[in-house]
């Protein structure tokens, strides 16, 4: 078995079992989707007009979710000073470790969308754009979670501070999210510039983000 | 803190040669000029052991060589037949068995040890030196956890994670041991046990800097005796360690 395999096979383990918390994001997501029809009324108009930038957002908040323990759980057991020095690039070990967790927390928000969306009155046409755009714009969330999670590893208690230095760089990524994803119910609104846009985010990420985060775990050593 | 033990060879590193290691933390120098050579005796290796009080910089000299800690100036460089190897190459040829035991709780014992194995890469130099390549059971049998294999982790003691962690240096050869401490938790039977894999990891070529403030019976090891550096300016630790 290659090496980054078994590292995505752990961190996957880690997730599902015991105190892993791979289903807190969905169930996060459930109640944020859930809450919001008594806040704004049982108006179904103005639920499916709405109710891609509340899945998003729900999203959004679900996937900075346990982001704070990326890194964390393994700096306080002392398994990042072992994956530090195991000989792997620092910079794979983080893409593998974003891939683990999205995999575990992100893709079951997307494969929840469709039900979730029925809360809102969503058409078939608006789910689908919006299961499309959060599969392509949460690995964005995850990678730029990252970098936060790199920076406050040393920190206790850092995921308060995590959401509030990520939360400002993932507007771009909600607004094409949304606009994509809402431009089904809109007539005349394109879908495809705004999922390009999202798509050319998330390479972007994938591409940066892993150095930053591997950059920031370094400083972050001793 | 200044120490020294053998001068190092300038020309081509033979074993673990530290160099003029500096290492400063909070402003303050925990390691000033540190410099020894831990050379293999031929087919043989050897083993140096770092004492000191508490505070001296035992576990920072450790976590230096292991690439772990900010070196302020200084040169770390390991070599062996095979090759030569310097800064996270270097680290990468080496074990830490640290404070911490990097054991997952919800993982069982053996796929704590499996993990590992399957990601720490093969060292760059010293890849035929010392113990290691063990099979998992093997591994676990040496420690004495063989009967605990299927058990989560989490619901181990501190003596048995402890040789857990000691476990994970058996199933990848590496060539250089660093141990922080190896024998705490232990009691007298692991820690017999303990010192008979270190020899065979000496005896097969290996080398290994434990840092401890108990004596290891392990033959022929050098000392290297840290000693706190006169504070330059009293005042500033009146309330330091005596030296």
């Amino acid at each position: 078995m290659s090496a980054l395999t078994a590292l995505f096979l752990r961190d996957m383990r880690l997730a599902v079992r015991i105190g892993g918390g791979a289903m807190m994001g969905v169930l996060f997501f459930l109640i944020v989707v859930t809450v919001f029809p008594f806040a704004v009324g049982p108006d179904l108009n103005l639920l499916s007009r709405i109710g891609p930038a509340v899945l998003w957002l729900g999203a959004l908040l679900a996937s900075l979710l346990g982001l704070d323990r990326l890194f964390e759980a393994d700096r306080d057991d002392g398994a990042l000073d072992l994956l530090v020095m195991s000989g792997r690039p620092l910079e794979l070990v983080v893409v593998v470790k974003c891939l683990a967790h999205w995999t575990a927390t992100g893709l079951p928000l997307v494969l929840a969308t469709p039900f979730f969306a029925l809360f809102l009155a969503l058409e078939p046409k608006a789910i689908l754009a919006t299961m499309a755009t959060l599969a392509v714009g949460t690995p964005a969330l995850t990678l730029l979670g990252a970098i936060g999670a790199g920076l406050t590893v040393s920190l206790r208690r850092g995921g308060l501070l995590l959401a509030i230095l990520v939360l400002p760089f993932t507007i771009p990524v909600l607004i094409f999210g949304v606009s994509a994803a809402g431009a089904a119910a809109v007539e005349g609104a394109s879908f495809l510039t705004p999922f390009l846009l999202l798509s050319a985010m998330s390479l972007a990420c994938l591409a940066l983000a892993p150095f930053a985060a591997a950059a920031a775990l370094r400083a972050g050593l001793d | 803190m200044t120490a020294s033990v053998s001068a190092a060879d300038p020309a081509r590193a033979n074993g673990l040669v530290v160099e003029d290691l500096t290492v400063v933390r909070g402003g303050r120098r925990v390691l000033e000029a540190v410099a020894f050579a831990l050379a293999p005796r031929g087919e043989a290796g050897a083993a140096l052991v770092v004492t000191g009080p508490n505070g001296v910089g035992k576990s920072t000299l450790l976590r230096a060589v292991a690439g772990l800690a900010a070196v302020d100036s200084g040169r770390i460089r390991l070599g062996f037949a095979d090759g030569v190897a310097e800064g996270a190459e270097a680290a990468a040829a080496c074990h830490y068995l640290g404070h911490r035991d990097a054991i997952k709780s919800a993982l069982t014992v053996a796929e704590n040890l499996a993990f590992w194995r399957d990601f720490l890469a093969p060292p760059a130099a010293g890849r035929n030196r010392g113990l290691g390549d063990l099979s998992i059971d093997a591994a676990l049998d040496a420690a004495g956890l063989l009967d605990l294999a299927d058990l989560p982790a989490g619901l181990l003691s501190a003596g048995q994670r402890r040789r857990l962690s000691i476990a994970r240096l058996l199933v990848v050869r590496r060539p250089v041991w660093l141990m922080d401490e190896p024998t705490s938790a232990l009691d007298r039977a692991s820690e017999a046990r303990l010192t008979g894999l270190m020899r065979r990891h000496v005896d097969g070529g290996g080398l290994i800097l434990a840092a401890t403030h108990l004596p290891i019976d392990v033959p022929d090891a050098a000392e290297l005796r840290l000693a706190p550096a006169p504070p330059p300016d009293a005042d500033d630790f009146s309330d330091g360690m005596p030296a």
